[in-house]
C-alpha cells in the first residue's frame, strides 16, 4: 500500500472515530427501526404504519423543536404539555362553540401561545427565577385553565378543514399508478436532490477554500445513503394514501430550526449564552432578551403542537397534552443535548423524538402494556444521556 | 540542622506544574512548633499553590517532592486527611454558610452527637467556649451573614480549633479587615503561638508581618527565594521588598519608541458602587485618561478596584448607581451596555478568561468571532466561509498553537486561550483596549508574545490600559503607570521614572501613612 493511501485509511478512521458522537445517535435510531421490524414480521415499516407514526409523533417534533432551544440556553420549559392543551380548548372552544373560521382560529391560538411564552420568558430572563420553577407554575396554571374553558368536558368535532391540518395529505395532481400516490413520490424525490445538492454546493465551496475536513469518500457514501432513505421513505408514504399534511410543516419546520441554529447570528448567539452566559454577555450579547425570545418561540410551537393534536383527535379532552413535555425533554437528552446549557442539535432533538416514537410504536405492536412501555422507556433515557456523558468524559 | 530535626513541617523540592505553567520549582519549606512563619511574595509567586500543595487541596502524586509533618511523610489524598492531622487552612474568600448560624458552621462536618442526631446543647456549650477562646462576644444562634468580615474571620479560627489544630494556615486574613480587626487578629496569633501551635501567615501587609512573624519566607516565581529570621535584627521592609522583586528586566520585555498622541479615551468623575451593598461606593469619583499610541498600566493589590473600574466602564458589567462622564476622541459617549461600549471603540479583556472570556466548549472560530458577528454575517445569515478566513487569519497573526481552528478552546493552554480571547477584541477593531491581567497564568514564552501584541496595539496608533498585578511588567511596558487603592487613584508614575520599590511603597504603605507622602 503506498503512503498516501496508508495516510488516507487512518484519515478515514480517524475522521469516523471523532464523529461518532454526531452519526451514533442515527445509528441507534436505524438498529431500533430493524430491531422492531424484525421482531414485529414487518409490520413496522408498513406504509400504513408508517404514516401512522408520523402522525403520532409530529407534535412531540414539533414541541422539541423549541425546547432544544430552551435547553440550549440553559433552561427547561416543563409546561409544554399543558400549554398545548390549553391552546386545543382554546381553538375548540373558538371553532366549535362561537363557530370562528379556522384561519383567525388559528392565528388566535398561535398568538396566545407566544404570549403564553412571553409570561414565562419575561420571569426566567429578566427577574431570574429558575426556569424550572416558573414552568411547574405554568403547567399547574394551564392544566386547570384548560380544564376550565372546556368545564371539564370534551369539545368536538372541528370543523374538517381544519382537522386536514393532522388528518389530510396533499393533493394529489396526477393519477396514481398501481396504487402509488405519485405527487408525494416526487415531493420526497424532489426533496432528496436538493438536499443532496445543497451538500455537494458545500462541499464545492468548502474545496474551493481548502478547507473541506470529511473525507471525499466518506462524504459521497453518506449523500448517496441519505438520498436512498429519503427516496425509500417517500415511496412507502406514497403507497398508503401519500404524505401527510403534517409531514410538511414537520419538515419546513425542521429545516427552518436547522438553518437557524446552525447559519445564523441569532442561532450563535443562543448556543453562546448557554455555553458561557456572562462570556456572551461581556461580547456584547443580550443574553437576557435570546432567553426570553426562546421561550416565546417554545411557546409559538407548543401552542402549534397543540393545534395538530387536536385536530388529530378531532376533539379537545381536557386530558390532552398530559405527559407531553416528558416526552418532549427526552426527545431532546436522548438526541444529545447537554442539560447543563450550551450543547445540542436540531437533528439530534429530531432523531431522539423519533427513538422515542419508534419504540412506543414498535412496543405497542409487540402487546407491551404501557407499564413496561415507560420503564423501558425511562432506561433508554438514562443509557443514551449515561453513554453520551461517557463519550465526552473519554475525549 | 538541629533545628530541621525537629522540625513541624518540612516541605522539600516541591514543584508545581499546570498545563504549561510552572507554579512552583523546587521550593523547601519548614515550619517549627509554636512558631509563626509568614509568607510573602507578589500575587502570583505561589503562595497559595504552595499552600494547597500542602492541605491536600493538589494531592499527593499531582507535585513533586515531599511533605513531612511530624517527622513522618504524608501522602494527603484531599483535604480531610490533612485536616485529620491538624493542619488547617482558612481561605482568603471565606467558607462559612452565610444563612446558618455561627454554631451550625463551626460545627458543619461533624456536630457533637449520637447516631446522627445532633446534641444542642453541646453544639452551644462549646461554641461558646471557642467563641471565648477567640476573644468572639456574639451569641452562638446568631446568623453569620449578620456579622461583620472581621468577625466571619474569627469563626473561621473558631472553627479551626473546634478540630485539633497542630499548624493553622492564614491566607491573607486581614485582606478585608480594619485596622482594630487585623491587630486583635495577630494578637490572637501571638496567643496561639504561646499554647503551642504554629501559623503560616500569608500576607501582603509587611508592617504587620515584621511585626508577629518569626521567621519570613520569600516566594517568587514559584522559588523560595530566602528565609529570613526576625530574631536576628529587625527585618527590615525594603529587604523584603528587594527580595520579593525580580530586578532583572532586560531581556524579558520586548523594546518599543512610544509614538503618544492626542488623548483619546478619557472618564471623568467616574464612581461605581457595590452590586449587593448599594451604600458601598467601590469606585470613587476616578478621573483617567489614555492617549493614542499610549499604554497606561494600572498597578495595585487584589481588591483594589481595578477590575471592578474597568468592568464598570464596560457597559455597565460591574456594579450599580455607576456616574460619571466618558469621552471617546473628544466626544462624550454612551457606555451604558456592552454593546454600545463596543460600539463606541472600548474592547475589555477579562481578567477571568475561563468564566468570563471563552466559550470553552466552542471552538476556536465560534469564540473569535462572536463578538463582532455582523462582520461575517451580512443579512444575519453567517459567511461561513469569511469565518473561517478570519479565525485562521488571526491564528496566524496572533501565532495561536492548534491543530486547527476547530479545536476546542477549553483545550489550549493558557496562552494560546489568552490569544483567542486578545483575537475576539481584535476582531471588533477597538480604539481602546483594557487589558486585565493578560498575562496571568502563562508562561514566560507566552508572555513575551502577548507583550509583543500590546507593542503593536500601541504602534497602530490604539490607546491600550493594562491592568496587572506583576509590577515587573507594568514597568517593562508602560509608559505611564497608575496605581489604585481602595477605589481611587493614589499615584501615577511616567514609566521611566517608575521603580517596583515606589509602587510596592506606594501600595504597602497605604495604611500607614498618606500615599502621596509615600511616593514623595
Amino acid at each position: 500500500m503506498s503512503d498516501a493511501a496508508l495516510k488516507d485509511k487512518a484519515h478515514h478512521a480517524g475522521f469516523l472515530k471523532n464523529n461518532l458522537r454526531e452519526y451514533g445517535m442515527l445509528i441507534s435510531l436505524f438498529a431500533i427501526m430493524i430491531f422492531f421490524e424484525v421482531v414485529t414480521n414487518g409490520t413496522l415499516m408498513r406504509p400504513l404504519n408508517l404514516t401512522n407514526l408520523v402522525l403520532q409523533n409530529s407534535y412531540i417534533v414539533i414541541m422539541a423543536l423549541g425546547m432544544l432551544l430552551v435547553i440550549v440556553t440553559g433552561h427547561i420549559d416543563l409546561s409544554v404539555g399543558s400549554v398545548a392543551g390549553f391552546i386545543g380548548a382554546v381553538a375548540a372552544v373558538l371553532m366549535v362553540k362561537y363557530g370562528v373560521h379556522y384561519i383567525p382560529a388559528t392565528l388566535i391560538c398561535l398568538v396566545l401561545g407566544g404570549l403564553i411564552g412571553a409570561a414565562q420568558g419575561y420571569w426566567v430572563a429578566y427577574f431570574r427565577i429558575p426556569s424550572f420553577i416558573v414552568t411547574l407554575a405554568g403547567m399547574l396554571v394551564f392544566k386547570g385553565l384548560a380544564l376550565a374553558i372546556l368545564a371539564g368536558q370534551s369539545v368536538g368535532p372541528f370543523p374538517p378543514t381544519f382537522q386536514k391540518l393532522s388528518s389530510g395529505f396533499i393533493p394529489e395532481l396526477a393519477p396514481g399508478v398501481g396504487g402509488l400516490y405519485l405527487t408525494s413520490l416526487a415531493v420526497g424525490t424532489v426533496l432528496a436532490m436538493v438536499l443532496v445538492w445543497l451538500n455537494f454546493r458545500g462541499r464545492a465551496r468548502q474545496e474551493a477554500h481548502h478547507v473541506a475536513t470529511e473525507p471525499y469518500g466518506f462524504f459521497v457514501a453518506k449523500n448517496v445513503l441519505l438520498f436512498g432513505i429519503i427516496v425509500y421513505f417517500a415511496y412507502l408514504i406514497a403507497s398508503h394514501r401519500g404524505m401527510p399534511n403534517v409531514l410538511v410543516i414537520m419538515t419546513a419546520l425542521i429545516a427552518l430550526y436547522a438553518f437557524i441554529t446552525t447559519r445564523t447570528t441569532i442561532g450563535r448567539q443562543i448556543y453562546a449564552v448557554g455555553g458561557n452566559e456572562k462570556a456572551a454577555k461581556l461580547s456584547g450579547i443580550k443574553t437576557e432578551r435570546l432567553t426570553f425570545l426562546t421561550f416565546v418561540n417554545m411557546g409559538v410551537l407548543a401552542a402549534l403542537a397543540g393545534l395538530v393534536f387536536a385536530a388529530r383527535l378531532n376533539t379537545a379532552t381536557p386530558k390532552a397534552g398530559l405527559g407531553f413535555e416528558l416526552d418532549v425533554i427526552a426527545a431532546c437528552f436522548i438526541g444529545g443535548a447537554s442539560a447543563y446549557g450550551g450543547v445540542g442539535r436540531v437533528g439530534g432533538a429530531v432523531i431522539g423524538a423519533l427513538i422515542m416514537g419508534v419504540m412506543n410504536n414498535g412496543m405497542s405492536i409487540l402487546g407491551i402494556g404501557i407499564d413496561y412501555q415507560q420503564v423501558i422507556k425511562g432506561l433508554v433515557l438514562l443509557g443514551a444521556v449515561c453513554l453520551d456523558v461517557y463519550n465526552q468524559k473519554r475525549s | 540542622m538541629e533545628r530541621a530535626m525537629n522540625a513541624l513541617l518540612k516541605m522539600q523540592g516541591i514543584s508545581k506544574h499546570f498545563t504549561g505553567v510552572k507554579a512552583l520549582s523546587d521550593v523547601t519549606f519548614t515550619v517549627e512548633p509554636g512558631e509563626i512563619h509568614a509568607l510573602v511574595g507578589e500575587n502570583g509567586a505561589g503562595k497559595s499553590t504552595l499552600m494547597k500543595v500542602l492541605s491536600g487541596v493538589y494531592p499527593h502524586g499531582s507535585y513533586e517532592g515531599a511533605i513531612v509533618f511530624d517527622g513522618e511523610e504524608r501522602r494527603f489524598g484531599d483535604i480531610t486527611a490533612s485536616e485529620a492531622l491538624g493542619i488547617i487552612i482558612i481561605h482568603q474568600e471565606l467558607a462559612l454558610i452565610p444563612l446558618m448560624s455561627i454554631a451550625e458552621n463551626i460545627f458543619i462536618a461533624n456536630p457533637p452527637g449520637r447516631f446522627g442526631v445532633i446534641d444542642r446543647a453541646s453544639v452551644h456549650r462549646r461554641t461558646k467556649e471557642l467563641l471565648a477562646k477567640v476573644g468572639l462576644d456574639e451569641s452562638p444562634d446568631t446568623l453569620v451573614t449578620n456579622i461583620g468580615v472581621g468577625k466571619q474571620q474569627l469563626v473561621e479560627i473558631a472553627k479551626a480549633l473546634s478540630k485539633k489544630v497542630r499548624l493553622l494556615i492564614l491566607d491573607e486574613p486581614t485582606a478585608s479587615l480594619s485596622e482594630k480587626d487585623s491587630a486583635a487578629l495577630l494578637d490572637l496569633l501571638l496567643e496561639f503561638k504561646a499554647q503551642g501551635i504554629a501559623s503560616i501567615l500569608i500576607s501582603h501587609k509587611l508592617n504587620e508581618v515584621s511585626k508577629v512573624a518569626d521567621r519570613i519566607t520569600v516566594l517568587r516565581d514559584g522559588r523560595t527565594v530566602d528565609t529570613l529570621d526576625c530574631h536576628q535584627g529587625a527585618v527590615e521592609e525594603d529587604r523584603i521588598i528587594a527580595k520579593m522583586v525580580d530586578r532583572d528586566l532586560e531581556h524579558r520585555y520586548p523594546k518599543r519608541e512610544p509614538r503618544i498622541g492626542e488623548p483619546i479615551f478619557k472618564v471623568t468623575d467616574w464612581s461605581a458602587f457595590h452590586p449587593l451593598h448599594s451604600d458601598r461606593q467601590v469606585i470613587k469619583n476616578v478621573d483617567f485618561e489614555v492617549r493614542r499610541g499610549e499604554i497606561v498600566g494600572i498597578a495595585g493589590l487584589m481588591g483594589a478596584g481595578r477590575t471592578e473600574f474597568a468592568m464598570s466602564v464596560f457597559g455597565r458589567s460591574w456594579g450599580q448607581k455607576i456616574t460619571g462622564r466618558a469621552e471617546m476622541d473628544g466626544r462624550e459617549v454612551d457606555l451604558s451596555t456592552v454593546r454600545r461600549a463596543i460600539d463606541a471603540g472600548l474592547a475589555y479583556v477579562t481578567e477571568d478568561r475561563k468564566h468570563l472570556g471563552l466559550l470553552l466548549a466552542e471552538d476556536i472560530r465560534k469564540n473569535v468571532t462572536l463578538a463582532n458577528l455582523p462582520a461575517i454575517a451580512p443579512g444575519r445569515i453567517i459567511d461561513d466561509i469569511k469565518e473561517l478566513r478570519v479565525a485562521s487569519d488571526y491564528r496566524g497573526r496572533m501565532h495561536i498553537r492548534c491543530h486547527s481552528v476547530f479545536q476546542e478552546t477549553g483545550k489550549l493552554s493558557g496562552g494560546n486561550q489568552q490569544k483567542v480571547v486578545l483575537s475576539k477584541w481584535l476582531f471588533t477593531d477597538p480604539k481602546v483596549l483594557i487589558l486585565d491581567e493578560p498575562t496571568r497564568g502563562i508562561d514566560v514564552g507566552a508572555k513575551y508574545e502577548i507583550y509583543c501584541i500590546i507593542n503593536e496595539l500601541a504602534e497602530a496608533g490604539k490607546g491600550v490600559v493594562m491592568i496587572s498585578s506583576e509590577m515587573p511588567e507594568l514597568l517593562g511596558i508602560c509608559d505611564r503607570i497608575c496605581v489604585m487603592n481602595e477605589g481611587a487613584f493614589v499615584g501615577e508614575f511616567p514609566g521611566a521614572e517608575a521603580t517596583q520599590e515606589k509602587i510596592m511603597r506606594a501600595i504597602m504603605r497605604k495604611g500607614e501613612q498618606h500615599p502621596m507622602e509615600a511616593l514623595a
